[in-house]
């Protein structure tokens, strides 16, 4: 028998405080090395920039907008179809209600969208996906790819429209259909990586120590997928978003009279090319989002790679 | 005489790594490990040496459980470690435990150095206090106790290492598996954590099989050496017997090729033996001695019949037609070609 | 003394990261003759690959900086040169063998396309070269490495050969442009000892053939006492004593390499050394003086005051270290220790 490992007298533990004085030392250290990263690249500061006064905006819209009460059911026929001015930044619609008001209360929908779609798609994807990975070559991972392979045969915003034509047309049926279409990738993103990952030898090394399915997928592997996941959800919130502003278009998202991006494009679309501001900026507003997650999820992906190096 | 606290007999490890033919499909196999027999004593240091491909981190793989053998035994104090080819038995797994080669790929980067030590520690010994035993054994490996709270690549590669040698110790096991633990690592480093695993072996009477690439290492710290070629041992002796008189004609060209410091070593190199020839792949690996393609001394009877072990000296074996082979085995090829060959 | 092929003087490499400049080089210098083969030795963040990405020019500027110093190849500044000059250097002034073969050959192509573009760009006068002649050369150059059965081997992919074949297929490309100085990063560190040997030999009998000059940068001693003539040790971004190789290996003068020397396990026994306490320092903020003054078991005063310049021996034996200053001052400083 091997003899009970033994070594002289234990130096003096260190206290609670002590620990977490380290570890608040460690963090703000990481956040400053990674911040020097990301700053080095000025458009992933515009992105992220861009983004977080996107956010701002939609969640104190009711004090931003200068007119919030023209989100709501509002008529102004006196003031119908103005352009830009100093007043209304943006000019005003076909029924008088303040294009800027309306997109600043679009986001809202926008992002909601984007955050709810993520919210239902993200852990479900992973989910399968780390669970596919590390059980590559096993039944569940026949079972749970092949599920995986058709919903990805089906063309997506087909899918989508499908959906949302069958429900009731309305936006949290918008985001089941979008949902329903989306967690493939992250099923896929994440099969790869954990298939990669199991072959590392600290997961051989819990294996061997006879640790558990649940410690082995989840402490050890899981946290190493973050970076390429969080990147990915970067990008998709763009995506989301135009998805989202399209079925609205087709009328099959937001319905009027809320201030949709993508419902008001359709119903400004009409007046194109004379009334052109009342297409023209909600579509900017689409841009401008989509632009920041993307320049954004560029960034950190820039920064989450190097990390790993 | 000590017992012996691992056996391994006619241990065989062939992969499939894909398959030939369309109508009549046969398996391309990597023979990994092809028939392998040998034996640790208790508290002794054994090493196997090989080159890239010999299939000798297999072996270190097979004997904590990561692969299951395709043929052969294996016993850990007598207890067969495949019965039945069940999930392994955690009272089994906490006996036998391994160093990998690449510390940067054996530690998560996610998890701080504490919960990297916690993790044995909760799975083998629940009823003690984690934290108090992994300051105990940071206090062991002779690293600061402050490093529970950092992260790997907070650390150097020798205390990367270091740590993986304290996850190992965790368990209280008695055999530990070295696999190439300072191949990665700086030679000033290296010494560092070879005293480390010495003292440690002392003072815990522990049973290293190191596994390594490095013959000159192997001859300051092993007991006893093998040395694998192409999946096979060809050569094993104790290591003061194996470094004076090598017998094998691959031991003498690898002991030849080393690249030493200074003329002493020239001097107790054998005499030198030009390397030829490419290590053929294991895939496929030539018929009869495996190494006939690169041997100098190489016989017409080496391409057809491969060789068993014999003992050359007490506690000296190797596996070469150079010595006498037993007579069952070479009579049917001096049948089938006549005396003729025999002279030659 | 007849100038020097390549010389390096007084180099400094830096690199901007979070939290200030990595001092990586600090004054590095370095000198290589024509034909002669130099042994670099050092462990693992030495510099020693950065100085000879410094030489290529192929650091990436930003991050690394050179804010001073000299590299002259043949008489010319490689710092102060333009892109032209520099691909031309590049192409057949200096040649580079890496460490692991199988990545810088590329899977996808053939061993024959690949060498293509190496012997076009080596045509004297940029002649056109027909596809006939490229190929005759090619074979000439597989010849040369020891490798049978050319004329199939061109047209095999990378994979299919072994890491040997592989790094003999890279030494064949580098001499193929008829480099004057050959740069080989750890050529064998990734092949088996018994291959390793092969390859060294080789490469050895061909640079002799051709009087080409060596660099073989490594951090296993005993690779360069078989190689080199020279031999220069690095540590931390300085050099720390250069001599001819019997010279280092009879009688190595630095601490450091004396560590490095002890550190090495021997064939003929005798246990592992402790290896050399310590680690090597952070670049961010390097020790005052001799860098390698914290691991030093000599250390003295002055060491972590000033930084010591190469102090000659005897027959072109340097050390950059105090304890063999014998000018006077250093000798009456002495006197007053004692």
């Amino acid at each position: 028998m091997a003899r009970e490992i033994t070594a002289g007298e234990l130096p003096a533990p260190i206290t609670r405080e002590q620990v977490n004085q380290l570890q608040r030392k460690n963090r703000r250290e990481n956040l400053g090395r990674s911040w020097y990263k990301f700053s080095r690249n000025p458009l992933s500061v515009i992105g992220g920039a861009t983004i977080l006064v996107v956010v701002l905006m939609a969640v104190f819209a009711p004090w931003v907008a200068p007119f919030p009460e023209h989100a709501q059911p509002f008529t102004d026929f006196a003031n119908a179809s103005k352009p830009p001015s100093a007043q209304n930044l943006f000019g005003t619609d076909e029924i008088g209600r303040d294009i800027l008001s309306r997109v600043i209360f679009g986001f809202r929908f926008s992002l909601m969208m984007g955050m709810i779609v993520l919210a239902l798609v993200v852990p479900t994807g992973v989910f399968l996906g780390l669970v596919a990975g590390y059980f590559q070559g096993g039944w569940l991972d026949t079972l749970i790819m092949r599920v995986t392979d058709v919903f990805l045969a089906v063309p997506p915003l087909i899918l989508a429209l499908a959906i949302a034509a069958v429900l009731e047309p309305n936006l949290s049926n918008a985001m089941v259909a979008v949902s329903l279409m989306w967690w493939p990738w992250y099923t896929r993103l994440s099969y790869g990586l954990a298939s990669t990952l199991r072959n590392e030898f600290y997961v051989s090394s819990a294996e061997t120590l006879g640790a558990s399915k649940f410690h082995i997928l989840f402490h050890e592997i899981l946290p190493n997928m973050t970076s390429p996941i969080f990147t990915k959800m970067s990008l998709d919130m763009g995506w989301v978003i135009i998805i989202g502003a399209t079925l609205s278009f087709v009328g099959l998202g937001v319905q009027p009279p809320k201030p949709g991006l993508g419902t008001m494009m359709a119903s400004g679309a009409k007046f194109l090319p004379d009334q052109w501001w009342i297409a023209m900026f909600p579509a900017l507003g689409i841009v401008v989002v989509v632009l920041g997650f993307n320049l954004f999820g560029d960034g950190l992906r820039d920064l989450l790679s190097a990390e790993g190096v | 005489m000590s017992t012996e606290i691992l056996t391994v007999d006619g241990l065989k490890k062939h992969f499939v790594i894909g398959y030939e033919g369309t109508i009549n499909r046969r398996p391309i196999k990597v023979k990994a490990v092809d028939g392998i027999n040998f034996g640790l004593q208790e508290g002794e240091t054994f090493g196997l040496v090989g080159e890239s491909g010999s299939g000798k981190s297999t072996i270190a793989y097979i004997t904590v459980g990561m692969y299951q053998p395709t043929e052969g035994k294996m016993y850990f104090r007598g207890e067969d470690l495949f019965a039945g080819n069940l999930e392994r038995p955690l009272p089994l797994r906490k006996e036998i435990q391994i160093v990998f080669q690449d510390p940067g790929s054996s530690l998560n980067p996610r998890r701080t150095i504490r919960q990297i030590l916690e993790l044995p520690l909760r799975i083998h010994r629940p009823k003690e206090d984690p934290l108090h035993e992994v300051m105990r054994l940071l206090d062991m490996v002779e690293l600061p106790i402050e490093y529970m709270h950092k992260y790997p690549q907070m650390l150097s590669g020798g205390e990367k290492q270091i740590i993986a040698i304290a996850r190992a110790l965790a368990t209280n096991p008695s055999l530990i598996i070295l696999d190439e633990p300072t191949s990665a690592l700086d030679v000033s480093v290296q010494g560092k954590v070879i005293n480390l695993l010495l003292r440690l072996q002392r003072e815990l009477g522990l049973t290293y099989l190191f596994i390594t690439h490095d013959l000159s290492l192997m001859r300051n710290v092993a007991s006893r050496v093998g040395i694998m070629y192409l999946g096979k041992i060809c050569e094993v002796a104790e290591a003061s017997q194996f470094f004076q008189d090598p017998q094998h004609p691959y031991t003498r060209m690898l002991l030849s090729s080393i690249p030493v410091v200074s003329e002493e070593e020239e001097a107790a190199k054998p005499e030198k033996i030009e390397s030829t020839g490419e290590i053929p792949s294991p895939v496929n690996v030539p018929a009869g001695c495996s190494f006939h393609t690169r041997c100098p001394h190489v016989m017409d009877i080496c391409k057809h019949v491969d060789p068993v072990m014999v003992d050359t000296s007490p506690g000296h074996m190797a596996r070469c037609h150079l010595f006498e082979q037993p007579a069952e085995l070479i009579a049917p090829f001096f049948v089938e070609h006549g005396d003729a060959v025999a002279q030659t | 003394m007849t100038e020097p092929l390549l010389d390096i003087k007084d180099l400094y490499v830096q690199f901007e990261v979070y939290g200030g400049r990595l001092e990586v080089l600090d004054g590095v210098n370095f000198r290589v003759g024509t034909g002669e083969k130099i042994g670099l030795v050092g462990e693992t963040g030495c510099g020693k690959t950065t100085t000879m990405k410094a030489i290529l020019r192929i650091l990436p500027e930003p991050p690394a900086v050179i804010p001073r110093g000299e590299i002259t190849f043949k008489g010319r500044d490689v710092l102060k040169m333009n892109s032209a000059e520099l691909s031309k250097v590049r192409g057949r002034g200096i040649s580079m063998i890496f460490q692991d073969p199988t990545a810088a050959l590329n899977p996808v192509f053939t061993i024959g396309q690949q060498f293509e573009p190496v012997i076009r760009y080596s045509s004297p006068q940029n002649r056109r070269l027909s596809r006939r002649e490229i190929r005759e050369k090619a074979i000439v150059s597989l010849q040369e490495v020891a490798l049978a059965d050319p004329e199939r081997l061109l047209d095999s992919y990378p994979l299919q050969l072994s890491g040997g074949m592989r790094q003999r297929v890279c030494i064949g490309m580098a001499l193929a442009t008829h480099p004057e100085l050959l740069i080989a990063d750890e050529p064998g560190t990734s092949l088996d000892v018994t291959i390793q040997d092969q390859v060294l030999r080789l490469l050895r009998e061909l640079v002799e053939e051709k009087h080409t000059s060596v660099i073989l940068i490594t951090h296993t001693l005993g690779v360069v006492r078989e190689t080199a003539d020279r031999v220069y040790v690095m540590y931390a971004g300085n050099m720390v004593e250069v001599a001819p190789t019997p010279k280092l290996f009879a009688n190595p003068l630095h601490p450091y390499t004396q560590g490095l020397m002890q550190a090495v396990p021997k064939l003929t026994g005798g246990g592992v050394a402790h290896g050399i306490p310590g680690r090597i320092p952070d670049y961010l903020s390097p020790p005052s003086g001799c860098r390698f003054h914290t691991r030093c078991p000599h250390v003295m005063d002055i060491c972590r005051r000033e930084k010591p310049p190469f102090f000659s021996v005897d027959g072109g034996h340097q050390v950059a270290c105090f304890l063999y200053d014998k000018s006077p001052e250093a000798r009456r400083d002495e006197a007053v220790a004692a």
